[in-house]
């Protein structure tokens, strides 16, 4: 049986500026348990796009990070509004946030590309009106 | 030559906004203002050069092991930004010039 460990955060919806705080955390665990550097890059960039996304547009929610012997997974659920259509929001450049996030330096419609981009699985999970669930893994090598 | 934070704030035109390790070594650079693009792509080690000065600024360095942020065009920051930065121990340092003319003063020195 592989071990796991498991780290879980609260990602708080109403202060966009505190975001980042779990994935730059996370970074720290994992640093603590000898990841490859490459490898806590990846996953604390999917999981500070996650997090953006989540105070940008679901008021917060939860995100949960294990660490197996094969790969570290990171599970984000929020009760928000849900994505409408799943492909568009993967297109880069897509965006439905607001302006006042956009002059943040965000909101460029590369979140969810991003998540993509960096992991090497990814599933989301959404209900219009209910939530989203995204799970992404970055495989350990063996 | 080695290039850390140090010897750039030794160089006119450089002033320290926050300076947590002046011994951290500069090994590129990287312009950007778009906070996704710049995280995926900036190296650790880079001076990242920007003119946002929002919080999340702090946050995309620690993702990315920048070696510092560098405000261009005379970018200050708010004052609980400065702040953070000092509690993270990130190196801000700020310049009057252009993203480019501090590009170009970087090039001379690595």
């Amino acid at each position: 049986m592989s071990e796991q460990v498991i780290f879980t955060f609260d990602v708080d919806g109403d202060d966009f500026t505190s975001a980042g705080q779990a994935s730059s955390q996370v970074k720290r665990n994992l640093r603590q348990l000898g990841i490859a550097p490459d490898i806590i890059k990846r996953v604390s960039i999917a999981m500070y796009e996650g997090e953006i996304n989540m105070v940008i547009h679901a008021g917060g929610g939860t995100a949960n990070v294990a660490v197996t012997e094969e790969y570290i997974e990171i599970v984000l659920s929020d009760q928000g509004p849900g994505i409408k259509d799943i492909t568009q929001a993967m297109q880069e450049g897509f965006s439905t946030a607001p302006d006042d996030v956009r002059s943040l330096g965000f909101g460029a419609g590369m979140g969810l590309p991003n998540m993509k981009r960096y992991t090497d699985y990814m599933d989301i999970q959404s209900q219009v009106d209910v939530g989203t669930t995204i799970t992404m893994r970055v495989n350990l090598p063996s | 030559m080695k290039v850390t934070v140090n010897t750039l704030l030794s160089m006119d035109g450089f002033s320290p906004v926050a300076i947590a390790d002046g011994e951290a070594q500069i090994e590129g650079v990287y312009i950007g203002d778009l906070l996704s693009w710049v995280m995926g792509r900036a190296n650790a080690g880079d001076a990242w050069i920007t003119i946002m000065s929002n919080i999340n600024i702090l946050a995309v360095a620690t993702l990315s092991d920048v070696a510092c942020i560098i405000l261009a065009e005379g970018v200050q920051l708010e004052e609980e930004v400065k702040t953070a930065a000092q509690q993270k121990g990130i190196n801000v340092i700020s310049s009057d010039m252009s993203a480019y003319h501090i590009a170009a003063a970087l090039s001379k020195a690595l």
